[in-house]
């Protein structure tokens, strides 16, 4: 065996470090500048690239009142219906009444949302009670957010960004958040930074799951993160399952959930294997618009297939084949070329969708202010629990990415003017810094193939209908991966070393899966997103908030009254 | 007997000194180049290096690399029945095997630091 030379070590210092370039990390990076802080601004993709943001196909939600009169508090009032009675109030609230003003930087900023005479078109979306959606068309709204974004930094000279950057574990010292220590993909060498305020901005956790909507960077690495910086979670069983996500034909250079914005503009026709329109059997009858919530249409879907009724690939059909061509063609602009090059005509047949992973309400517990339950530890984005409780709102998260940005930026920002001396992270580092550096273990697994296992088992068993049967076999198998996985990392300390990379991941996935199953295993009920099939149906008693801390390497779980 | 794609991969941290290496992928048409390099990360060797960030959206363009010469997006070239080069980008900083060093300057690290 060759024995490779230990990398060096690198230094880096801060007054703000925020973590991942997402909406939220780069919303939080222009804030803090604005208040004065230096910011270092870090992901272990590329710098707004890697994120779900830059994914995001259409909808923000917002009350502008552009379309018809809005007030936030309408748009409040349809998130808490929609969050099933767990929404955290004053996060919610802070999104809705704040939204307004982020979406109109934004529009300062150069984001072109759509127009029409004039004015900013809003779309109507499941579960709003009126259009409130803006959108930059044609699926273009992530990469216009992101792009926006990325240009108002620049702006900002007291704002560094860096990718290929992995953040391995927070660094604390006197109960204090002093940092992180990250791993550069690039190079393999570990990167000691210190900071007086830490932004976690790493998006959600649906790499979790085998057929998922987002990136290879969403292995919820940020829960995990806060977790062992001793940070509570919350709400951790509700994964939001996208209902209709594209399964066959093989769709390449578009995101599987792309249908959407053609259902809001469309309708669209969900049919199961007869032909027949099915939603309204699950109390939601759609004649021809868009109106099913996620929670409703993923158990729809799910259902219709167990019965039988499915299509061929296992899902159910969707069906534009009623909507004229040139309406079509007026709707779906440049994106029916490249459907065509995937040989799909929606004129002639119809595609099938399944539910797909797509977004966490659970996360990190923060307050309005952004904080979270440790000084110097700030979060924003869709790593914030709480705000959208049992099931999320269409164009809720963008809208969140950005408010929640902001507002940890402009915390950090008062922050630092508070703490005048920095701690030195020299003795707080070392064993991170022991564990990157360690040499592989003889025969070490395929950590790709780990991966696969792990998102099988969360899908097969800790997917949208869940069993206290399935929960435990999923728990079982996520302590076997646990003992393969061992405590010496793969790979090596070369550059791009993958393997050692994913042995990391996996020591955040394989930690956050078991919050995730763990905290579905304790609710004894059926609430939005998580649906037991052992207790169907919702119980007053828990209209609650579930809360996991890691204690002693242990997780443990509490149950708090909904606020 | 099902089809298989032959892909033809350089490997290595030295322009100078790279090795082909071949590995034979099931194939399922309607598939992305990107599709089998996974394929071959999870069965056979996962220290091959690799870039990419979302998969199928083609959002991220992280995932560049050379397909016989020709600059592609390994999530939308389709993967092919037959023998298959790929190689890093010619124009850019080697990284290691498909990767290449491709964020704007100002974003990369050391130089992001003071
Ligand atoms: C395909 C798709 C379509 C969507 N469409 C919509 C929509 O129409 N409307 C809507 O409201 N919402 C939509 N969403 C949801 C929304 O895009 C996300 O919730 C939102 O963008 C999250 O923003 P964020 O900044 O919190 O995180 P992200 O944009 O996910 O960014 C997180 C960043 O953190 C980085 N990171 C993670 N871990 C680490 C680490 N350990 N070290 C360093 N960096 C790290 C990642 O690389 C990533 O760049 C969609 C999501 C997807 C996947
Ligand atoms: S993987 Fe994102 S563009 Fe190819």
């Amino acid at each position: 065996m060759v024995i490779e030379p230990k990398p060096e070590i690198m230094q880096a210092e801060t007054d703000v470090l925020v973590i991942g370039s997402g909406a939220a990390g780069m919303y939080a990076a222009i804030e803090a500048a604005r208040g004065g802080a230096s910011v270092l601004l870090l992901d272990r993709s590329l710098i707004g690239r890697g994120g779900a943001t830059v994914m995001a196909q259409m909808t923000v939600a917002v009350a502008l009142g552009a379309e018809t009169p809005d007030h936030w508090t309408h748009h409040f009032n349809d998130t808490l219906a929609a969050g099933r009675s767990l929404c955290n109030a004053p996060l919610a609230q802070l999104l809705c009444e704040e939204g307004v003003e982020c979406i109109l930087e934004m529009e300062d900023w150069g984001v072109g949302w759509a127009r029409k005479d004039g004015r900013i078109t809003q779309a109507m979306a499941p579960g709003h009670d009126r259009p409130r959606c803006v959108y930059v068309d044609f699926l273009s709204t992530g990469p216009a957010v992101s792009k926006t974004l990325r240009t108002a930094l620049h702006k900002h000279a007291g704002v560094r960004r860096a990718g290929d950057l992995c953040v391995i574990d927070l660094l604390k010292v006197d109960g204090e958040v002093t940092g992180a220590v990250a791993w550069h993909v690039g190079s393999g060498a570990p990167v000691v930074i210190s900071a007086k305020a830490t932004i976690v901005a790493t998006g959600g956790l649906t790499r979790l799951y085998r057929r998922n909507s987002a990136s290879a960077n969403m292995g919820g690495d940020g829960y995990a993160l806060a977790l062992r910086a001793g940070a509570p979670l919350i709400d951790m069983e509700f994964v939001q399952f996208f209902p209709i996500g594209h399964l066959a034909p093989r769709l390449i250079g578009m995101d599987p959930i792309m249908w959407d914005p053609f259902r809001y503009k469309l309708g669209g026709k969900l049919l199961n294997n007869r032909g027949e329109e099915f939603t309204q059997s699950y109390g939601v009858p759609e004649d021809g618009k868009y109106v099913v919530t996620r929670d409703v249409g993923t158990h729809a879907i799910l259902k219709e297939v167990e019965a039988g009724r499915g299509s061929p690939h296992g899902g159910v059909y969707l069906s534009f084949q009623h909507c004229p061509e040139a309406e079509l063609r007026a709707a779906f602009g440049p994106v029916i070329d490249r459907l065509a090059k995937n040989n799909i005509d929606l004129t002639k047949m119809p595609v099938e969708v399944a539910p797909i992973a797509h977004y966490h309400m659970g996360g990190i517990v923060a307050d309005a202010r952004m904080q979270t339950q440790v000084p110097g530890l700030l979060v924003a984005g869709e790593a914030v629990g709480g705000a959208n409780g049992a099931n999320r709102l269409s164009g809720n998260a963008i809208t969140e990415a950005l408010v929640f940005g902001r507002r940890a930026g402009r915390s950090a920002a008062e922050r630092v003017k508070e703490v005048h001396t920095q701690n030195s992270n020299d003795g707080s580092a070392r064993e991170v810094l022991d564990l990157l550096t360690r040499d592989a273990p003889q025969n070490a697994p395929n950590s790709a193939a780990m991966l696969q296992e792990l998102q099988a088992t969360m899908a097969d068993d800790v997917g949208p209908l869940r069993t206290k049967a399935k929960l435990e076999r999923a728990l079982a198998r996520i302590d076997a991966l646990d003992t393969m996985l061992g405590d010496c990392p793969f790979g090596g300390h070369r550059t791009f070393d993958l393997s050692r990379l994913e042995w990391f991941d996996l020591r955040n996935m394989l930690l956050v899966a078991r919050t995730v199953a763990q905290s579905a295993l304790a609710r004894p009920e059926s609430r939005g997103a998580h649906q037991r099939e052992d207790f169907p149906g919702m119980l007053p008693s828990w209209q609650a908030n579930q809360i996991v801390r890691l204690k002693g390497g242990k997780l443990d779980i509490a149950q708090v009254a909904a606020q | 007997m099902s089809e298989i794609a032959t892909l033809k991969i350089w490997r290595g941290d030295d322009k100078k000194a790279g090795l082909w290496e071949t590995h034979e992928v099931p194939f399922e048409r309607g598939q992305s180049v990107l599709d089998g390099l996974r394929w071959i990360r999870a069965n056979r060797d996962p220290s091959l290096a690799i870039r990419f960030s979302c998969i199928n959206a083609n959002a991220c363009k992280e995932c560049m690399m050379e397909l016989d010469g020709t600059t592609i997006y390994a999530c939308t070239a389709r993967l092919e029945p037959r023998v298959m080069s790929l190689s890093p980008l010619s124009n850019k900083q080697l990284v290691r095997d498909l990767v290449t060093e491709i964020a704007p300057p100002g974003e990369r690290w050391p130089l992001a630091r003071k």
